[in-house]
């Protein structure tokens, strides 16, 4: 037992808890005196907190790291075949971790800020310190007066889990930790995580600085520091929300990347509120307007960060989502946090809004900050509208709680439901990001205008038509958004080539423009043109009662048959493993088990080409849960390609499918199983046969040829005397993709007749040599069939994703733009 | 009235329609009687049904009936009142469907057979099964 490590560990969340409180009140204080020794002492208790803090997540690590499965977080996350890299996934699986992850960005980030942040230090420090002590209290893990305050990530294995074991022997420590969710089990769970948390912990900046900025009554100053960190935010936590979408695409089989599930949801809300609050505060800059909504938006992006975390967290979800976290009993504690967090937000806008500055300017279109100011407003409705149905669980909650029967369910569709009212505020969107950097860059009049926007709209419907007469889309709403995206990239770069002769510092806003544009048109083709290509119309009417025949979206295929599908030639060629330290797939019936299900040992050498890559009687390690089935692609051109769909089954979280994804420049081939036929065979009645050497038969629907008989010298577990008589028969078994061999015997041993049957299970055959008849030189052969090897395979294709990802970076090029030139400007004093 | 009206006046129309439209699409949580109702009286809204799979007094799960080609499934559900039902899943069948403690069905009568576009599972998983294996 390791209790020092864990003791510790508590001990400093408990200082850090303590510090955190410390040092908001010194900040506090020091917002009310000249004298800078409060200030001092606000910085040393922020230090020993970020200290406390650290101290706590090595302890973590170390204590998962080791496999200290006495410790009820390594036991229930992590196990001691988990690679070190998902060894550092499986500490921010559970609540505590993640709760971690995020004190630990927020400790990273004021430390930058108590270096950067000059005469905004104190007020902001304060506002960051008490959310930090909020945050610590999630992993404090006390109770007082019979209330558990946080849950705390050093809890033994025995104080959680209730087993008679710990009844006997109170030191028993578990041989193996429970494991970390297979689907987390990727290299995008150990960066998407951090990224995504980063950018959720930095909009805490912004939020600090617009409630100083209520709070000391410097209403207009705090716009110009906070702009800088809003956009780094943004940056971060749209990398994230990507980086998520991506692992869900390359990991989870609902065959995309974004499936509008209310975890997915809960985070794009506060982003694109952030988008939005970002563009009203470069109005401020411009035209020293739009202050009022700088701050409701700035403040609502926390407090959605917040909602977010609450729906997540919760268990409000419940069944509602894939991945929410389990209920820690803290959803009490949560909403608590919110609640405050409002209401403070709430009474200090309150408080001040005759105060913020207005102006009386009438609205008008031609103005730099109209269009704008409408996308803005835009990006709002479209937050909204994700952010109510999201909330369905919550409404029911709240009318459940004042005696209300609801029975209120999400849209039964979510996707449709979602995208048939987005795709308007996508369009909106993209045509006013486009009007929006032309009025904002050029004076504009009435006069005017059918100049500037001639030259554009004339080559954005050329491009488009000619979109529409090649690609075939025939939708409407498609076309609309096409042309959009289109006349946004067309607008956005000629403002970006106008800007580059001037000062490419100035570009970030139109570089970000043309990559979101390119996104919408990766998204519309990706996902509103993708189609299943493993459709078919089988033909079986799944009810005598009604006679409409429906379209089956998957298709089954026999080990080594070919199956024609779309353009291609499908074949399923076996069951693939993956070997520790070896890149490529091996066929599974190549190795044979041992004692440890870890370790398998080779049954005959295997080659890459004439070198000889693992010998026969090789150990290799490799994960028993993961099976891979090889299908090969054939395209009448006589292009090939493999793939490898996965199933992983896990003891715990039972099976879990994921995609193989065929990735080419204009398109993607994405594939998995859906159904995998199980091990155990039955095997049919023996059928008997008359077989010449020599000659060919039919089994299991396979051809195969009885090529000869072969004298065997030994036979293992065998002793053979000098009259018994051992033969093999050699059966070569033609499969699609390669000839299969089997070799039944037969022999004769003190005058008894002994047969010993070879069989395949995957092609379910089994051939036994019953009898001998030397004058007419053939044999009969016994034959059983079973079912064949298959799998059940959907297979959908996904044009243009690459621009999706494409556009993804091309927004974080022009982010990291305005960051830079925006920092730069925080020093330079307004004229 | 000054345009900032005007503009503040057509942003609250959209919020309103937004909310019209979530309520009228969002489903509902109703039993197979009242779903059957529904179908009855011309609704072929999507619902959701709650229930369990149906099991002999062994807790064997009776009725599963994946089609001959495999490439769909039909079962007998009961929901939370006690009524059984057949439903059809155009959909091979989930390999988890056996061991479900419960099933939420997302679809619509069709006649006398409930059409499921998709299936919720909840399995007993490693967060309620919390055992330690000695």
């Amino acid at each position: 037992m390791h209790y020092l490590v864990g003791d510790l560990g508590h001990l400093f969340v408990i200082i850090s808890f303590i510090t955190a409180l410390i040092a908001a009140f010194s900040y506090f204080k020091s917002t009310r005196t000249d004298n800078d020794s409060w200030k001092k002492n606000g910085r040393f208790a922020f230090y020993i907190h970020s200290a406390g803090i650290l101290g706590v997540v090595l302890f973590l690590y170390i204590i998962i790291y080791n496999d200290y499965f006495e410790y009820h977080y390594a036991w229930n996350h992590s196990s001691k075949y988990l690679p070190f890299y998902y060894k550092i996934s499986a500490f921010w699986e559970g609540q505590e971790g993640s709760f971690l992850l995020w004190i630990f960005w927020h400790v990273i980030l004021g430390i930058i800020f108590i270096r950067y942040g000059k005469t905004w230090e104190s007020p902001v420090m304060f506002v960051f310190s008490l959310v930090q002590a909020f945050l610590t209290s999630m992993i404090l893990g006390v109770v007082v007066l019979q209330i558990k305050i946080g849950s705390s990530p050093f809890l033994l294995t025995r104080e959680v889990i209730d087993a008679p074991i710990f009844q006997i022997n109170p030191d028993f420590i578990p041989e193996d930790g429970s494991g970390l969710n297979p689907l987390l089990q990727n290299y995008w769970m150990v960066i998407h995580p951090p990224t995504l948390f980063l950018g959720f912990a930095a909009t805490i900046v912004p939020f600090s600085f617009a409630i100083s900025a209520l709070w000391n009554k410097k209403l207009k100053s705090w716009i110009k520091p906070a702009i800088p960190w809003s956009l780094f935010s943004a940056a971060t936590l749209g990398l994230g929300i990507i980086m998520g979408a991506y692992w869900a695409y390359e990991t989870l089989n609902f065959g995309g990347y974004w499936n509008w599930d209310p975890v997915e949801n809960a985070i794009f809300v506060p982003w694109l509120v952030q988008i939005a609050s970002i563009h009203t505060m470069l109005i401020y800059r411009k035209n020293k307007t739009a202050i009022r909504l700088s701050f409701i938006l700035v403040i609502a992006t926390f407090l959605l960060v917040l909602y977010s975390t609450f729906l997540t967290r919760s268990g409000i979800l419940g069944d509602a989502s894939v991945h929410s976290f389990t209920d820690l009993g803290l959803s009490g504690q949560l909403l608590i946090y919110l609640l405050a967090f409002t209401a403070l937000s709430l009474i200090f806008l309150i408080k001040n809004w005759k105060a913020i500055p207005v102006t009386d300017k009438e609205v008008n279109a031609y103005s730099k900050e109209f269009w704008i100011f409408m996308g803005a407003t835009l990006l709002c409705l479209s937050a909204f509208q994700v952010i109510i149905p999201t909330s369905i669980p919550v409404f029911n909650a709240i009318l459940n709680n004042i005696g209300i029967e609801s029975n209120l369910a999400p849209p039964a569709d979510q996707i449709i439901f979602y995208t048939k009212i987005q795709i308007w505020f996508a369009m909106g969107i993209a045509t006013f990001s486009a009007l929006g950097q032309y009025f904002w860059w050029r004076r504009m009049e009435k006069g005017k205008i059918f100049n500037e926007f001639a030259i554009p709209l004339v080559i954005t419907l050329t491009i488009s038509i000619l979109i529409m007469i090649f690609s075939g889309i025939n939708r409407f709403t498609f076309l609309l958004l096409i042309t959009a995206s289109v006349f946004a990239i067309v607008s956005n770069l000629s403002t970006l080539i106008r800007m580059k002769r001037k000062n490419f510092n100035l570009s970030g806003g139109s570089i970000a423009h043309v990559g979101v544009a390119l996104m919408l048109i990766g998204i519309l083709y990706s996902s509103g043109l993708s189609n299943v290509i493993s459709l078919n119309r089988s033909g079986i009417i799944y009810s005598t009662n009604f006679p409409d025949e429906i379209n089956k979206e998957n298709i089954l295929l026999f080990q080594d048959q070919p199956k024609e599908m779309d353009n291609y030639r499908l074949i399923y060629t076996g069951k693939r493993i993956r070997i520790k330290d070896y890149r490529d797939f091996y066929r599974k019936d190549q190795f044979l088990p041992t004692q440890d299900s870890h370790f398998l040992i080779a049954k005959e050498d295997i080659r890459k080409g004439d070198i000889i890559l693992i010998a026969k009687g090789d150990t290799v390690e490799h994960n028993p849960e993961n099976t891979y089935f090889e299908v090969k692609y054939e395209k009448s051109k006589g292009e090939v390609f493999y793939l490898y769909p996965r199933l992983q089954e896990n003891p715990n979280m039972g099976n879990v499918v994921s995609p193989s994804i065929k990735k080419a420049i204009f398109r993607d081939i994405y594939t998995h199983v859906t159904v995998v036929a199980e091990d155990e065979k039955e095997w049919s009645e023996t059928e008997e046969i008359e077989v010449p050497i020599g000659g060919s038969f039919f089994a299991n629907d396979f051809v195969a040829f009885l090529e000869k008989f072969q004298r065997m010298d030994s036979l293992k577990g065998v002793d053979l005397n000098e009259n018994d008589v051992a033969v093999k028969g050699i059966v070569k078994i033609k499969g699609a993709t390669k000839d299969y061999i089997l070799e039944p015997v037969y022999l004769i041993k003190d005058n008894f007749a002994g047969r010993i049957p070879d069989e395949n299970k995957a092609l379910g055959v089994k051939i036994t040599v019953l009898k001998i008849i030397p004058d007419k030189n053939s044999v009969v052969l016994g034959i059983n069939t079973a079912q064949k090897d298959y799998i059940i395979l959907k297979a959908i294709d996904k044009p243009l994703i690459n621009v999706l990802w494409l556009g993804t970076i091309i927004v974080m090029i022009g982010f990291t733009v305005s960051m830079i030139r925006r920092s730069k400007e925080i020093s330079i004093p307004d004229r | 009235m000054k345009k900032t009206h005007i503009f503040g006046i057509i942003i609250i129309a959209i919020a309103v329609m937004i909310i019209i439209i979530t309520a009228g699409d969002a489903s509902t949580y109703v039993t197979f009687d009242q779903a059957k109702k529904m179908a009855k009286n011309g609704n072929n809204k999507k619902i959701h049904v709650v229930g369990q799979l149906k099991k002999d007094d062994m807790g064997q799960v009776l009725g599963i009936l994946p089609s001959e080609d495999k490439l769909s499934v039909s079962f007998s559900m009961i929901d939370n009142e006690g009524i059984e039902q057949r439903v059809y899943f155009n959909e091979p069948m989930p390999p988890d469907l056996e061991r479900s403690e419960q099933v939420v069905v997302i679809g619509s009568f069709k006649e006398d057979l409930f059409i499921a576009d998709k299936i919720l599972l909840k399995c007993p998983s490693k967060y309620q099964e919390e055992e330690i294996n000695i």
